[in-house]
């Protein structure tokens, strides 16, 4: 085909609004964009004026889905800026609800939006008739997490109980007991899983990038850390504008970033080919069933790198009750700041990637606000991999071509609606 | 016949159609009863012969505003689901502000090439028939709507205080515990979450009928808030009610 339009109004089972927009003239392409048509939401600008404390409970609504992410980042910028240091179990048991959303995240995007496509279907709905066990285990996955999140915040879909150096409501023993023994219980499902993915048949699309993660010398990280490359060197949280370098583009209302090369990924992929060595056991393991191995550069294989992660949350989750129960969890005041102005950058490397916020604080007013979420640092990696992949597939019908294109944007997981406010403030 | 639904989502985190999401994995006996057409988020397939619209999201720009009306052609029965489509949610937050500034704030010297206006109610833009408040919405109550629906009436939502529910919970109540609290003025319906996980409410489910926005705002001075922070504090999910009581609505 010499000729070939690809336009994808919209692509369905991501969070939010894009367009695919491909066009092939006489053998050439003159154009692939990933646009992003999301209304533009402004967040930075309304956080502007608000009190200290309500900046979590603000910004976890730019997410639905990862809005324990958004509300975790939150508070570790307002921490950073405000001097307060959260004691070991609010650490503790921030980590183990990250888990319930990295989980709940994972299992919804491999289960209900990626598998799908792979299985010749157009959502999971016509799954619970022909593959019912499959669909019951998603559900069971999901709702673990989802009551993992509840019983640490309240809910996962705007968490309440987290507040600036600490938490508002502290789960019972028993109920970590409960949750423990489904963790565990989820290690069948977590298998069952590993080798639903090992039955899926990627495509053998390639192309290497530079990934980039948050990094810590002893765990897996989600939480804090240094920034990682792939390309080489880590550096502090704070110069995270020395990595991320935001431009504006006309079709797109969210915007692009580019470090070393072009651009670079961020997600469950990157993270696994920077932090592999850190993986519990028991995902290693899964990795290696799948024949996943640092460093994978095929993009569709970040639902792979999804599902090692679901392995290793599940595993760390078990520990962190364990430690969260020897330690004998009680209620505890939130630490207090110990100044009421200042700056800080928080991170959290959220299920689609590293989200950063950065707060200006004045006598406890937030005056500036900036927030780079992992979509919008996908973005430009995504329109080159859909540049590389186009060419090659040019033999096949616009049909198939669609469908490996949409299936290559729902690999990297986008979530639309966080990504479209985004921008480089200035501090002065 | 089953009806056919279809969910829409404009200016919005998604967080309430993600509830549905999980409303459905809880009540799966709802997909026997209802046939989904159109649901972007979870599906591909999507037909436009719908009955039932649920519509997630506030208007935040005139583009929208067609598609929204076509909607409203369509269904027979429009919902507006969460804080956004009923409230215009906290995307209403920077109707207080200078428009300019915020586009400005966020993308600077490109700031008009992102089209914009003040955040609106789908209730603004058309006739909505019923609402399910929240945010993100409870998911009992949205079971029940669905319920309500089937039986061939419009969902109905409490019209009394979030402080009836506070009570029933026996929460000791936040003005006690020395921290502040919406729910003298906001509408019940979400079991007081917010209060029982040792939060004030902040108002997501909207004004009661009648709301005494002068004793709460007294109640909130006798806390030590200043001007500001009240102003803020109910800024977070009801500019848009308040700047109507004021009539000072946002075109």
């Amino acid at each position: 085909m010499s000729t070939l339009k690809v336009d994808v109004h919209h692509v369905t089972r991501v969070e939010g609004h894009g367009n695919i927009v491909v066009d092939v003239e006489n053998g050439e392409l003159t154009q692939c964009d990933l646009q992003i048509v999301e209304t533009p939401r402004f967040f930075e600008a309304m956080l502007r004026g608000r009190a200290y404390d309500e900046a979590s409970h603000i910004t976890s609504r730019i997410c639905g889905i990862c809005a324990v992410g958004h509300a975790t980042a939150s508070l570790r910028a307002t921490e950073q800026a405000l001097g307060v240091t959260p004691s070991l179990q609010t650490t503790l048991l921030r980590k183990l609800n990250f888990h319930g959303e990295i989980l709940d995240s994972h299992v919804l995007h491999i289960y209900m939006l990626v598998a799908p496509d792979y299985l010749g279907l157009g959502s999971v709905i016509p799954l619970a008739k022909s593959a019912p066990d499959i669909v019951l285990r998603a559900l069971r996955m999901k709702q673990l997490a989802g009551d993992l999140c509840a019983t640490l915040c309240g809910r996962h879909t705007h968490p309440i109980s987290m507040t600036v150096g600490g938490f508002t409501q502290f789960p019972k023993p028993a109920e970590l007991r409960a949750l423990r023994e489904r963790l565990v219980a989820s290690r069948a499902d977590c298998d069952a899983t590993i080798q639903l993915l090992q039955g899926l048949e990627f495509p053998a699309f390639e192309r290497d990038t530079e990934y980039v993660a948050l990094h810590r010398d002893d765990e897996y990280c989600f939480i804090d850390g240094s920034i990682a490359s792939s390309d080489g060197g880590i550096r502090p949280l704070d110069e995270y504008r020395e990595v991320t370098n935001e431009t504006i583009v006309a079709h797109s209302s969210a915007k692009h970033t580019r470090h070393r090369r072009e651009s670079y990924m961020v997600g469950a992929l990157a993270r696994f080919n920077i932090n592999y060595d850190l993986l519990h056991p028991r995902a290693q393991a899964a990795a290696e069933v799948l024949g996943l191995h640092p460093k994978t550069i095929n993009p569709y294989l970040n639902a792979a790198a999804q599902a090692v992660e679901v392995v290793h949350c599940t595993e760390d989750a078990i520990l962190l009750i364990d430690q969260l129960l020897d330690l004998g969890i009680k209620p505890e005041e939130p630490a207090a700041p110990t100044r009421m102005s200042g700056e800080g950058v928080g991170a959290a490397d959220v299920p689609r990637g590293t989200l950063f916020h950065h707060y200006r604080i004045e006598d406890g007013t937030i005056v500036g606000a900036n927030c780079i979420i992992p979509t919008g640092q996908n973005l430009a990696n995504i329109e080159l991999d859909m540049r590389a992949l186009v060419p090659g597939i040019l033999d096949r019908t616009q049909q198939e071509i669609t469908l490996a294109l949409e299936m290559l944007v729902r690999a990297y997981d986008p979530c639309i609606s966080c990504s479209t406010h985004m921008l480089d403030v200035k501090f002065v | 016949m089953k009806p056919k639904v279809a969910f829409f989502e404009f200016t919005s985190c998604e967080g309430c159609q993600l509830t549905v999401l999980d409303t459905l994995q809880r009540h799966p006996e709802l997909l026997e009863v209802i046939e989904i057409v159109q649901f972007r988020e979870a599906m591909s397939e999507r037909s436009d012969d719908y009955q039932i619209a649920f519509i997630e999201g506030s208007c935040t720009r005139a583009s929208d505003e067609e598609k929204i009306r076509e909607i409203r052609t369509q269904a027979q029965i429009v919902i507006a689901v969460g804080a956004c489509a009923h409230l215009g949610g906290i995307n209403a937050i920077r109707n207080r502000m200078p428009l300019e500034n915020v586009r400005e704030y966020v993308y600077g010297e490109k700031k008009d090439w992102f089209e914009t206006y003040p955040a609106r109610p789908l209730s603004a833009v058309i006739k909505v028939d019923a609402v399910i408040p929240g945010c993100p919405i409870d998911r009992d109550e949205f079971a029940m709507a669905v319920t309500h629906l089937l039986q061939g009436r419009m969902p109905a939502i409490p019209d009394y205080p979030l402080c009836i529910e506070c009570k029933l919970t026996e929460n000791v109540c936040m003005f006690l515990r020395g921290q502040t609290c919406l729910g003298p003025i906001t509408r019940a319906g979400c079991d007081a979450i917010c209060p029982s996980c040792g939060q004030g409410c902040e108002g997501c489910r909207g004004l009661i009928p009648s709301p005494n926005l002068g004793a709460i705002k007294d109640a909130l001075r006798e806390r030590g808030m200043t001007e500001e922070q009240i102003d803020a504090r109910l800024s977070l999910f009801l500019t848009y009610q308040t700047m109507q009581m004021e009539g000072v609505t946002p075109a």
